[in-house]
């Protein structure tokens, strides 16, 4: 048994999940609170990277970088949400699929027709460059960053829901929409602030995932899928769902590569196959959604 | 019986046997004019003063780089056969006129780096648009299942890309001709290059994506390198768009070995590449890329390719040594602004070869072509003397084997490999009988 390879392993799980918590926490607010199942969450994911990697090359400068990533995707879900999604409210579940979809296709093609297919670079930070040596494992420092990164944002995040007036009214619609409407809040203005912010999420995750992996349009097609199985594992809506199911995600992905490689994907899916026949409202999930 | 009736039986009979004589062959004629007239889409594909060709290309997906070279690859062929220029002066069975004196129409349709609809554009090209002829492709699973479709359709199948061993071995079609090196003739060129620069007391381990083309590139690269003396430590099987490599790369950190070969392609060989670098790996290991995917080397940048040992079907410097190559490198650059890949090298010479095979049979007629191409006829393309291998379908080339330039060698953006070695190719083709290829029927 190789314990310092397990560690490793172990570590590296809490960074892959602190990704997918970022993200499954944009998808999971947007799903509780609206009852849309947002399909081009994937394709926002790759957008904040692209905005990312532009306004990396107009200055050089990461936090110009991260900024025009999550400010892209504000302007982009708050446009989507008033000349799209905004129609398909009462509609069926597989209406908002559907659109939502082609809505990624759609992203996802303007994209690779702008930039082309082959990625792009968008490089780490120097104050992230190299590896830090924790004994156990040498890591790459950048990826250490980012679980603070994340950390920080979650905690932010948890403050706007649960310290607000906004999040007040998020996680009542999230329970209960037809009372919040009737109680006379503005639940147009609400719907429209809760997805401009959880694309943003989407958006800021790219840019920060962006110097690890590639730049490409497609970057967004596995995260979309993996970020739907957080969600379900955690429970719809669940500000808490989120974060641990996006943990446990990460760590089975990490762990099951220790052992074979091959199956890494595969075990997620056969853990929300597991979640969904013993409890298929998530482990955090109101019962019913 | 009366005497009538014998006499009219006798001639009677004698009638009816010489009319029955008479008629058997011309029966016969009609019956084998029927056979040869339908093969795949001939000769209904070649009615008019145009013929068709279904191009298959990734467009999207982890392989999309390759596919938009490839096209572009295809694009320039085509307009130099149809127009004149490129290399058709220099192949004097092409006229510039287009083959046979028939224009070449042609159409994309993207495979998305996957079989499935690789397969259907195939199809439908075939059934619809009457292709004479098929090509295309950036990924062996993908060139494997065309190469059936070919088969089956009776259409040929000039490969795109592809570099498992399989396409030419056990899964070879009697309608496919490959040109891409096999991972076993990459590995031969590759391996003692390996023994001269690394040594031979080497432990490798491997990044393998999973499918044929991975298992392939592992197997043969392993044989030919534990024959140097070197140690094959493991392999870490990824899937094909694999993002983040983290996992495997913590494998990969602690596996012991002091060789990282990386059998990634495509995008996942830059991501591969770059998340290598973050994790330490490349410090304390060498990295060689058997078959270094067409961009690899410009996305991930000089710093990191550097010492890098590899090979590829061909790279743009051979202009400086070949004047065939010069000439195809120099009107690819005028027309797209970038040095050509070795995937538009393939696309281009695929047709320039299957153009000159049409012109020498005289006809379409697929039997005739793969007759022609089959006869071993040897042409002069950018890596010298090419032609195709009766037994398996397996175009016998020279194989380029680079290493990663340092950053203050390299002249421009495109600059990033230096040419080691050019394997002349009949030292690295196996032999016929260990393929495992077992042609099907014409």
């Amino acid at each position: 048994m190789n314990w310092s390879l397990l560690w490793a392993q172990l570590f590296n799980g809490l960074t892959l999940g602190a990704l997918l918590v970022l993200v499954a926490m944009g998808l999971t607010i947007i799903f509780g609170a609206l009852g849309v199942i947002n399909f081009a969450h994937g394709a926002f994911y790759m957008i904040g990277a692209y905005a990312g990697y532009v306004g990396y090359n107009q200055t050089h400068s990461f936090i110009v970088a991260v900024t025009a990533g999550s400010v892209a995707l504000l302007l982009v879900g708050v446009v989507i949400e008033r000349g799209l999604i905004r129609y398909y409210y009462r509609r069926p579940h597989e209406d908002q699929i559907l659109v939502t979809f082609g809505m990624g296709i759609v992203l996802v093609e303007a994209v690779r027709a702008w930039f082309g297919g082959i990625s792009q670079r968008l490089p780490v930070p120097t104050w992230g460059t190299g590896a830090v040596n924790l004994g156990f494992l040498y890591y790459p420092t950048y990826r250490i960053e980012v679980l603070g990164i994340v950390a920080a944002t979650l905690i932010v995040l948890y403050v706007v829901l649960y310290r607000t007036r906004l999040g007040l009214i998020v996680r009542a619609g999230i329970e209960d929409q037809l009372m919040v409407n009737i109680l006379g809040i503005n639940v147009t203005r609400t719907f429209l602030v809760v997805f401009g912010l959880g694309s943003m999420a989407a958006g800021f995750a790219g840019v920060i995932n962006a110097p690890i992996v590639t730049v490409v349009p497609d970057m967004g097609t596995l995260v979309l899928v993996q970020s739907f199985v957080v969600v379900v594992i955690g429970g719809v809506g669940s500000f808490w769902g989120a974060l641990v199911g996006g943990l446990i995600a990460g760590e089975i992905i990490s762990l099951t590569a220790m052992v074979q490689p091959a199956y890494s994907e595969v075990m997620l899916f056969a853990a929300m196959a597991l979640v969904l026949i013993l409890r298929p409202q998530g482990l955090f999930g109101v019962q019913g959604r | 019986m009366s005497k009538e009736d014998r006499k009219g039986l006798n001639r009677r009979s004698l009638l009816k046997h010489a009319a029955a004589v008479g008629a058997f062959p011309l029966v016969n004629i009609s019956r084998s004019w029927a056979a040869e007239e339908t093969i795949g889409n001939y000769p209904a594909g070649v009615q008019g003063d145009s013929v068709f060709i279904g191009l298959t290309c990734p467009l999207t997906g982890a392989y999309s780089a390759e596919g938009g070279d490839l096209q572009k690859g295809y694009e320039l062929a085509i307009s130099h056969l149809n127009s004149g220029g490129g290399l058709v002066p220099k192949i004097s069975t092409l006229s510039g006129k287009g083959v046979l004196g028939k224009k070449i129409e042609y159409k994309f349709a993207d495979t998305q780096t996957q079989p499935g609809p690789a397969v259907q554009a195939a199809s439908n090209f075939i059934t619809n648009n009457k292709a004479i002829m098929i090509s295309g492709c950036s990924s062996s699973a993908t060139a494997i299942a065309l190469e059936k479709v070919a088969q089956r359709y009776r259409v040929l199948n000039m490969v795109g890309a592809s570099g498992a061993n399989e396409t030419t071995g056990k899964d070879c079609q009697r309608y496919a001709f490959r040109s891409q090196p096999s991972a076993y003739m990459a590995a031969k060129a590759l391996a003692p290059v390996l023994a001269k620069e690394l040594g031979t007391k080497r432990k490798a381990v491997y990044l393998v994506p999973d499918y044929a083309y991975g298992h392939s590139v592992f197997d043969s690269t392993s044989k030919f390198t534990e024959a140097l003396g070197w140690k094959t430590v493991g392999q870490q099987l990824c899937p094909v768009g694999t993002a983040d490599y983290s996992s495997h790369l913590l494998n990969i950190a602690n596996s012991g070995a002091d060789v990282f070969v990386n059998v990634a392609f495509g995008n996942d060989s830059v991501a591969s590449t770059k998340q290598a670098k973050q994790f330490g790996v490349l410090d304390k290991m060498k990295m060689i890329v058997p078959n270094l995917s067409s961009f690899q080397g410009k996305e991930v940048g000089p710093e990191i390719m550097q010492g890098v040992y590899g090979t590829l079907d061909f790279w743009w410097t051979l202009a400086e040594t070949n004047p065939i190559a010069k000439i195809f490198v120099d009107t690819f650059e005028a027309k797209y602004k970038y040095k050509p890949r070795w995937t538009a090298h393939i696309a281009y010479t695929q047709l320039m070869v299957w153009a000159d095979a049409v012109e020498r049979a005289k006809t379409f007629n697929p039997i005739s072509v793969i007759k022609a191409l089959e006869a071993e006829h040897k042409l002069q393309m950018p890596l010298g003397e090419v032609y195709y291998r009766a037994c398996d379908h397996q175009q016998v080339r020279a194989v380029p084997v680079v290493v990663g330039k340092k950053p203050s060698e390299v002249r421009n953006p495109d600059d990033i490999y230096k040419v080691v070695g050019l394997t002349p190719g009949p030292e690295v083709v196996p032999p016929c009988d260990s393929v495992g290829c077992k042609l099907p029927s014409y």
